[in-house]
């Protein structure tokens, strides 16, 4: 469960909001259920309806890109290690005033998947969180689970507890971790072209061109994207045909490539639970492979090797052959 | 299942004749490939063209009913399919389905009625249509009054079949308005609202407004102003449309679908729907 | 009323998919989808297929003809076939209401002959909601979960499959089942209804009413100060409306092959910035308007439109798969006032 609860954030919000250090605060609205909660902005006003438990995975980024263009007064906002790259990332690319913002850096172990408890029962009353997780249903009666086979995939392979921006913490910092995250990667790595072509024919078989994925993306900020533009021909429209899903996350993750965090909200909020981060994970380790290694957002500022020319760069003909030899 | 038909499945038109109103208007008449009118229609009533690959988009009929050789269209360049539609030459075919909405009552609340029609730029175009039903059918309206506006005197629509045949009527009065002054213009300059407060037309008239929305805003306040109440003042809503039979959900409004229900609506009905369109 | 033992359920699902395609939620990596049924497959246990029945009468994408263009000229292809009569099993009480909701606006004159035919041909087997989800509220719409309005009602009880024909459909189908079925008297039905009705009794969104809304509530909510804190956080995009069972809203789309010109229609969202912009102007500026028709036409101008009826059936889906967490139930808890508490 997680080391900080809704009380701690709740008093340091009352804090800074009573200081005049900040007169908002972005945070989680309590819901009908436990795993029901909703990104809002609070005042002093409505902090009872505050909530926070390992529900409360939204990455907030992207939320300051709005909300500082709302107020010169400073937004409090509460990040987790993983948003803290995001933070950095929008920072580098100047899509928010970061003195419009007070960021709180709150440890963070690991957020559940509700997708995974309604694996374990659809009827779910309430969800205690735990080292082992309680799960109170309308039907079964309580069903329990360790906590570390509920977790969001993205908290399994969780790269970095360490906050790489903040004002102020809560708790100790961590550390970067040595995660698996590349695993699943490498797997798809070692199938043959129309393996790996079935694999992702059938995952995104299931898209619904909804764009979720793109509109919670941090690295999406575009005022007007492509896929909006009537005039593009590729609007944001259900999937006509198999070849526009496709080439909707293609294009995607091409354009995110060297920008993309890994924060894995694409796929934690994907209704048809396509595990879309894949493919951003994909161009990481191969920008790690052929550059060297580089994490978007670790500090302010960096400029990502795919769009930073060096003359020890490697040639493209060595990176196929270095493809085609994996 | 072609025996079965669906309203989304267009007929083949030919576009016959192509005539350049304005600079950005021009006028399309369109048969089936034998050489007939496509559909029966009312005066109001749309339909909607394409070309196929570019796109389909609602038109309002601009001919009369009462023309019973062709249909006409007015349309104005600002749009990919408006842009194709202008491009093209005679001969060419297009597909064409319809006839889309309520259309003006012009048999019921219309019937023994002075008539005052307000257009401005191309919005004339669907009021041509109820305009020439009237004057075809002369002795059943009362006094017919025209009051059209445009930016100059070359953006005004029709304006030979205007001065030809409309201001040479009995008992059709055309009050013709350009925003700005210009050579070989002797007549009125102004606003179309202003103009139609200058004109101080009897209160007892059915009024019908079409054209940009900041006209018929003022327009309407102007005529509410002289004392017409919104039961007798008509206009025509121009939302986005797909399917043309109230299912495809774009031109909701409230309860209504505009491409069904509308396009004409009367204003007191308009205060019945959310403020959406 | 007729029943089989569960364990012969296999042979039932086959002998139906060899007089006619059957389709059935199936269980795949994301969620249950409905796919047509092959030997072997099985039935999924879980409440809702991701997404409802909707999208075998009125799919994501279909044609709608055909043309081909050659110089001046245009041919028109009109490629509608009469489709074969086909059985959709397990699809849930709320869903089967969802295609009533449907009906209303695809078969109201100029009929839609594409959902038609599809409607026309579709026998709808629909099982009784014996493990309703935290997440239902069907109720609230006037919905019985115990007593499905479909062409074949399934229940399944003391280690049998009951199956009560409901029409001609129905009946017809059931007929076709005789060797594999055996007659039943309804005791056993009728004790699984009251199982089910007292489940319902105890949902969390039990109470949960509808009433505050309806036909004549424009103008008591359209402009509420609600709505601005109900949208704040919509991210637009409309994964709500492509997982509704009552959504209908489509685009048309022409896609030039090279060889042809292929009219599609595909689903589209209220939801989105582009659904109702013209070139003349925007009718819905922010997200916040868009939001607001979405629930507007789902609570109130829609149940004005076809007789109070609301259209939506309390099936839950928007509250799972919304990115944000918000959804009907919550819009409906702030608008609808405390008697909804």
């Amino acid at each position: 469960m997680q080391e900080i609860n809704r009380e701690t954030l709740i008093a340091k919000a009352k804090e800074l909001l009573d200081a005049g250090t900040v007169d908002r605060l972005l945070g989680w609205k309590r819901g009908e259920f436990d795993w029901d909660v909703t990104p809002a902005v609070f005042t002093a006003d409505n902090l009872g309806e505050f909530v926070y438990n390992s529900f409360c995975g939204a990455n907030f980024s992207k939320y300051l890109i709005a909300e500082t263009r709302k107020s010169e007064k400073k937004v409090l906002v509460f990040l987790k290690p993983c948003d803290t790259y995001s933070f950095n990332q929008l920072l580098t690319e100047h899509r928010f005033d970061r003195e419009r913002v007070y960021a709180v850096g709150i440890p963070c172990e690991g957020m559940l998947d509700v997708a995974k408890i309604r694996g374990l029962s659809d009827n779910v009353a309430s969800v205690t969180d735990g080292e082992t997780v309680k799960i109170e249903t309308l039907w079964d009666g309580e069903i329990t689970s360790e906590r570390e086979k509920l977790l969001a995939e993205r908290c399994l392979n969780c790269k970095s507890k360490k906050h790489v921006a903040y004002d102020e913490l809560i708790g100790e910092d961590g550390d970067v971790l040595d995660s698996h995250r590349f695993d699943e990667v490498e797997r798809l790595e070692s199938l043959t072209p129309d393996e790996r072509y079935a694999f992702w024919q059938n995952e995104l078989s299931r898209c619904i061109r909804c764009n979720a994925c793109r509109d919670v993306c941090p690295a999406c900020t575009c005022e007007k994207c492509v896929f909006d533009n009537p005039n593009s021909g590729l609007e944001n429209k259900a999937a006509a045909n198999e070849f526009e899903e496709k080439l909707f996350h293609i294009i995607r993750a091409f354009h995110v490539a060297g920008r993309c965090t890994d924060c894995g909200e694409c796929s934690r909020v994907c209704p048809q639970h396509i595990p879309l981060h894949l493919l951003n994970r994909k161009f990481i380790r191969d920008i790690d492979n052929f550059y060297g290694e580089y994490q978007a957002g670790a500090e302010v500022g960096s400029r990502a090797p795919i769009v930073n020319f060096t003359t020890d760069d490697l040639e493209p003909s060595e990176a196929v052959r270095r493809d085609e030899n994996a | 299942m072609p025996e079965i038909k669906d309203p989304l499945i267009p007929a083949i038109g030919v576009v016959t004749d192509i005539r350049r109103d304005t600079p950005d208007v021009k006028t399309f008449r369109v048969v089936t490939p034998d050489g007939v009118k496509p559909f029966i229609h009312k005066p109001g009533q749309c339909a909607m063209l394409s070309i196929p690959g570019i796109g389909e988009a609602m038109f309002s009929i601009t001919s009369s009913p009462t023309n019973e050789d062709f249909m006409e269209f007015s349309i104005k360049k600002c749009g990919c399919v408006t842009d194709w539609l202008h491009s093209m030459e005679p001969g060419q075919q297009i597909t064409i389905r319809g006839p889309y909405g309520n259309g003006f009552p012009v048999d019921t609340e219309f019937a023994g009625k002075d008539m005052l029609f307000i257009a401005g730029g191309i919005g004339l175009a669907p009021l041509r249509s109820v305009i020439n039903y009237c004057r075809h059918y002369r002795d059943r309206y009362g006094k017919i009054d025209i009051v059209y506006g445009s930016r100059s005197k070359d953006d005004l629509v029709d304006y030979q079949e205007i001065i030809d045949e409309w201001a040479t009527d009995s008992g059709v009065d055309v009050h013709l308005t350009i925003d700005r002054e210009q050579e070989g213009w002797d007549g009125h300059v102004g606003f179309v609202p202003s103009y139609v407060k200058e004109l101080n037309f009897a209160t007892n008239k059915t009024a019908i407004l079409c054209g940009p929305p900041i006209m018929i805003k003022f327009t309407l306040a102007g005529l509410i102003e002289l004392g017409f109440s919104k039961e007798q003042i008509y206009t025509t809503l121009e939302m986005r449309m797909k399917c043309g039979v109230g299912k495809c959900g774009r031109c909701n409004v409230g309860s209504k679908y505009i491409c069904k229900d509308g396009p004409v609506f009367r204003f007191d009905q308009l205060d019945e729907l959310p403020d959406e369109y | 009323m007729r029943k089989l033992s569960l364990e012969r359920l296999d042979a039932l699902l086959s002998s139906i998919s060899e007089k006619m395609p059957l389709y059935l939620p199936v269980d795949t990596d994301g969620g249950a989808h409905f796919v047509r049924f092959q030997s072997g497959l099985k039935p999924s246990e879980k409440l809702l297929p991701s997404k409802s029945a909707k999208d075998i009468f009125f799919p994501q994408s279909e044609e709608l003809v055909n043309f081909k263009v050659d110089g001046k000229k245009i041919e028109i292809i009109d490629i509608r076939k009469e489709c074969e009569d086909f059985v959709v099993w397990g699809v849930t009480p709320c869903d089967a209401k969802a295609l009533r909701v449907l009906d209303n606006v695809f078969l109201a004159e100029p009929i839609d002959s594409f959902y038609k035919n599809r409607r026309d041909h579709g026998i709808i087997v629909s099982l009784a909601c014996a493990r309703p989800s935290e997440t239902c509220f069907c109720q609230t719409f006037g919905i019985d979960a115990a007593d499905p309005d479909c062409d074949v009602a399934i229940y399944k009880a003391d280690g049998y499959l009951y199956l009560s024909p409901k029409t001609d459909k129905g009946e017809k189908l059931v007929a076709s089942l005789a060797d594999l079925t055996e007659d039943t008297d309804e005791k056993p039905v009728e004790d699984a209804k009251n199982t089910i009705r007292e489940r319902l009794a105890k949902l969390p969104l039990a109470n949960l009413k509808a009433d505050a809304f309806g036909a004549g509530k424009t103008s008591k909510f359209f402009d509420a100060p609600e709505w601005s804190e109900l949208s704040e956080s919509c991210l637009g995009c409309g994964s709500c409306t492509f997982h509704c069972p009552t959504c209908q809203c489509y685009d048309i789309k022409d896609i030039d092959t090279g060889h042809g010109v292929i009219r599609q229609r595909c689903w589209d969202s209220c939801m989105y910035s582009e659904f109702t912009k013209m070139s003349a102007g925007q009718p819905r500026l922010t997200q916040k308007e868009r939001f607001r028709q979405r629930f507007m036409h789902k609570l109130v101008y829609y149940p004005e439109r076809y007789n109070g009826l609301y259209s939506c059936v309390g099936c839950g889906r928007c509250l799972r798969v919304c990115p944000i967490g918000m959804n009907i139930v919550k819009v409906m808890k702030k608008l609808g006032g405390n008697e909804n508490a």
